[in-house]
């Protein structure tokens, strides 16, 4: 299986690729890309020479321009596509079918691999992008257990790309409207989640404070290790009770299933992270790919070093083996 | 790992000028090395950034379209746009990107308010720019340049290994 890296800084792509990456993923500087923060990702000439660095080392780069497009300002995301494709892509991520078409009618030999904002997740909707658009990957959303990806694969005529570690998203990927209901700013628009613009953090007496525009989303008691302040991981009073409403702040990581994935038909396995340092990339993908060649008893002792990188320095299997209610 | 008492007790009685003196000509020399630092800002440029060592009893604020850094001391600190606190190592390998800025704050070892766009902005121009304290402090050092280089890579060392000993694998 191939290990596909984010990089959100040329140092942090070098980071990944040095580290044992099989291909990189990144995006241009704006909106193009889900993961549009502050200081964040690439000019044209900083994805050209990243491109080269990768290629001099046999490893591929893909570009994310994965947020949907807004009507009357296509011509941002079809020159992200062009952009993309003239610097030597190794496979553009999209989300927006009209995105899809452009480059498939303007770019027909390039490869195209759908991003997990499309929210492909049955037989029916990835047939469809692979019949229409020649999609060549599809990125699952993080929502099938690996049974789930299993049945999937026999119905299916392109590879499957699942998520292996890192930061967690609530189950309506590409669909999830809470940062937009609390900033007006979403990452499917605008491709940021959470924008820092509307974060405070704040100290209330021993505990820790966190703002997202008029909504107070958590408040971390002295010791206790904090998340993103994004709506989905906010601890809410809820009748009697105080809890995390819609998901705790921890991380995903599945590496215990690399067997089960292997068989299941996935040919890729991501690592969330494009907003985090290239200490985080240097580390996680150094030991992701020697859990991937270590052997099953190895691998347990070599992923726990990753929990204190993880959000709340906890992680969980997610949907992946989520015995349904 | 805060510092010991012996190196940061006497900064409370040392004149800022003699602090800052020495603090502006290792900012002269890493804003010198790396002219593209403060690229990544866009308008962020224009904001203040406060750094406050929890070790220390000094604390910094950085205006990068100046460029300017200056010291002063905890109780009166001026105003600023962006704070981060932590203790000095860990604000220092997150000058060098040694560490995740996301990481430490999620273990409560790093604490940031005010403007945080500004802020991250900031971190991930930080994070991009390779850094290197030993080699630039070396640079200013003239003869001394192999001595000082020798002495900051092992205190460097030693300080990221003792953290990474005491809390978690998180050093690359």
């Amino acid at each position: 299986m191939e290990l596909i890296c984010p990089a959100g800084t040329p140092a942090a792509f070098r980071e990944a690729v040095d580290a044992g990456a099989d291909a990189v993923y990144c995006g241009f500087r704006d909106e193009t890309n889900a993961r549009n923060f502050p200081g964040l990702n690439f000019s044209r000439d900083e994805l050209r020479t990243a491109i080269a660095y990768a290629r001099g080392r046999k490893v591929m780069t893909f570009v994310a321009i994965n947020t949907f497009m807004r009507a009357g300002q296509e011509q941002l995301w079809h020159q992200a596509v062009d952009d993309a494709v003239a610097l030597g892509a190794d496979a553009v991520i999209l989300a927006d079918f009209g995105l899809m078409a452009y480059a498939v009618e303007r770019h027909p030999q390039q490869r195209l691999h759908v991003s997990v904002q499309a929210s492909a997740s049955n037989a029916d909707a990835v047939r469809f992008l692979v019949e229409t658009f020649a999609a060549k990957r599809v990125v699952l959303p993080r929502t099938l257990t690996i049974a789930d990806i299993a049945r999937l694969a026999k119905q299916i005529d392109c590879e499957i790309e699942v998520f292996a570690f890192g930061g967690l998203c609530v189950m309506a990927e590409g669909r999830c409207s809470l940062s937009s209901y609390a900033t007006g700013k979403s990452p499917n628009m605008n491709g940021v989640c959470s924008p820092a613009s509307h974060v405070r953090y704040r100290q209330d007496g021993r505990e820790l404070v966190s703002e997202l525009g008029d909504y107070t989303i958590n408040r971390f008691p002295a010791g206790e290790a904090a998340g993103y302040p994004t709506l989905c991981k906010g601890r809410f009073d809820i009748a009697e009770e105080r809890g995390y409403a819609f998901e705790d702040p921890v991380s995903l990581d599945v590496m215990d299933h690399i067997e089960a994935l292997r068989a299941a038909g996935v040919s890729a396995l991501k690592i969330e992270g494009r907003q985090r340092g290239k200490a985080y990339v240097a580390e996680v993908v150094s030991v992701m790919r020697r859990a991937l060649t270590a052997g099953a008893a190895e691998r347990p002792a070599l992923v726990s070093r990753l929990k204190a990188l993880s959000e709340g320095q906890k992680t969980t299997t997610g949907a992946y083996e989520k015995r349904w209610r | 790992m805060p510092l010991p008492l012996a190196i940061t007790a006497p900064l409370s009685f040392v004149p800022i000028i003699a602090i800052e003196t020495v603090v502006r000509r290792v900012f002269a020399r890493v804003i010198e090395t790396h002219p593209g630092l403060f690229d990544r800002l866009a308008d962020h440029a224009a904001k203040r950034y406060a750094f406050l060592p929890s070790d220390l009893p000094i604390g910094f604020l950085v205006e990068p379209a100046v460029p300017r850094i200056s010291v002063h001391r905890k109780a009166s600190a001026p105003a600023s746009d962006a704070l981060m606190e932590g203790e000095l190592v860990l604000l220092l390998a997150l000058l060098e990107g040694r560490i995740d800025g996301d990481a430490v704050f999620f273990s409560r070892d790093l604490t940031v308010s005010g403007d945080m766009e500004a802020m991250l902005a900031l971190r991930n121009a930080l994070d991009d720019c390779e850094i290197d304290l030993p080699r630039d402090l070396a640079d200013m050092s003239g003869p001394l340049a192999p001595l000082v280089r020798r002495a900051a890579e092992q205190i460097r060392e030693r300080a990221l290994a003792r953290v990474s000993k005491e809390e978690a694998p998180r050093w690359n």
